[in-house]
């Protein structure tokens, strides 16, 4: 087998109706950046799900990083993609033109230096992110803990991805296939997706980035029956996964309720500071509520894979890259960003 | 957000690694993974995730044998 078997295959598919997800925004990037729906068998269909974690972010997340970013001597240190979300009215990027303080940067980690460079300012992390990134979180509190800096918060709104699936594929009802996030499967190990498999009897594969990896994914989800699994990433997935991370995250967050954008709280679904290292949250629980900035924008649609995009009715009209009404235009990783800069329908 | 990009460690001080992304050198927290000089990892916003094991070549050829057994 090659790949141009492949290709060919999936273009001329012609079996039973096929819908995969694919949870990751990163996978979701490389769908549309490669054209591969345009590559594939009008039954075979790709849509996109809650993997992209500013997406998911409820808007009294957004407004509790105004109100921190607003605070005297206090400086907000997010990454990129959280600034042009709106929470019920304003953005980061709003606030910041108001005068509030707001940094972005690449890595979490610059907030020690930045911290310990300016002793008298307090610096707020807004901790977003599922099993990939929070490792990262539990690694800042170490430091902070290790070297007594007084002067770092974070204000956590962490995800995990099973209950989220199990939630999704429920509300759904036409998934027949989900490509695992291959990041979060890093930290997880590939058995947290074949136990889903085998819980929910659908198939999964964990899958790479490249075009031609998530095509072989696709089509071994085309061929795989409910419960099977299959690791594609083998390069860096083990079955177990990385357990100095998962010690780590056990170590000072514990498992809670989250509350995600359009499915409403979800049982078990995210991480917290646990009690003990509460001085380190800058208040971080209760923030539920998921008020639209418009209430027509169908992005919690789009992330439960209801709604193609373009299916929303802002879509390239009200809402697009450079006047965003829902965080999945204002993402790289977002679904609607990716199919209005890719024109993928 | 949740990008990796891989790069090769060019050393290590202190749990802190040197990564090189074809040319450009930035630090990476090894604190989850060992790693040594030579090694090419996988960084996810400044936290290296893991090594890579194999070339991409190894792994192709890996996957398609897994697709044969479907």
């Amino acid at each position: 087998m090659d790949i141009a078997t492949v290709k060919e295959y999936l273009k001329s598919y012609d079996g039973p109706q096929c819908t995969i997800m694919e949870v990751c925004g990163t996978h979701t990037a490389t769908i549309s950046q490669n054209g591969i729906p345009d590559m594939l068998s009008d039954k075979i269909r790709l849509i996109s799900g809650p993997g992209c974690p500013v997406c998911v972010t409820v808007a009294a997340y957004i407004d509790r990083l105004l109100e921190l970013a607003l605070t005297q001597n206090t400086t907000v240190v997010t990454f990129g993609d959280m600034i042009r979300v709106r929470g019920t009215k304003l953005s980061l990027s709003d606030a910041s033109a108001m005068g509030a303080s707001v940094k972005t940067v690449y890595s979490p980690f610059e907030i020690i230096e930045l911290a310990k460079a300016d002793t008298g300012r307090n610096f707020v992390f807004a901790a977003v992110g599922f099993e990939t990134t929070a490792p990262v979180y539990a690694l800042i509190i170490e430091r902070l803990i290790n070297d007594n800096i007084k002067n770092v918060k974070l204000l956590t709104a962490i995800k995990t991805m099973p209950e989220a699936i199990r939630t999704v594929f429920a509300k759904n009802g036409k998934i027949t296939g989900f490509l695992a996030p291959g990041h979060v499967s890093i930290i997880t190990g590939y058995e947290l997706f074949l136990d889903l498999a085998k819980k929910l009897q659908v198939p999964f594969v964990v899958s790479g980035f490249s075009g031609e990896e998530l095509l072989l994914s696709v089509y071994a989800l085309t061929k795989l029956k409910g419960g099977q699994a299959l690791n594609m990433y083998t390069s860096v997935v083990t079955t177990e996964g990385n357990e100095r991370a998962k010690e780590k995250l056990l170590k000072y967050f514990k498992i809670t309720d989250a509350p995600w954008r359009g499915m409403g709280i979800i049982k078990n679904s995210g991480m917290v500071l646990k009690e003990e290292y509460g001085e380190f949250d800058a208040g971080s629980q209760n923030l539920i509520s998921d008020s639209m900035y418009n209430s027509a924008c169908k992005c919690a649609d789009v992330i439960s894979g209801m709604l193609s995009p373009c299916e929303c009715p802002l879509f390239g009209g009200v809402c697009t890259p450079e006047n965003p009404q829902g965080a999945c235009m204002v993402s790289a990783k977002g679904a609607c960003f990716h199919h209005y800069v890719n024109k993928r329908l | 957000m949740c990008i990796a990009a891989p790069g090769k460690v060019i050393k290590i001080e202190d749990n802190i690694a040197h990564v090189d992304y074809n040319g450009n050198i930035i630090t990476a927290n090894a604190g989850i993974v060992p790693v040594s000089a030579g090694d090419h990892v996988l960084v996810h916003a400044g936290l290296i995730i893991q090594r890579i094991n194999k070339t991409e070549a190894e792994e192709m050829a890996e996957l398609f044998s897994q697709l044969e057994e479907i």
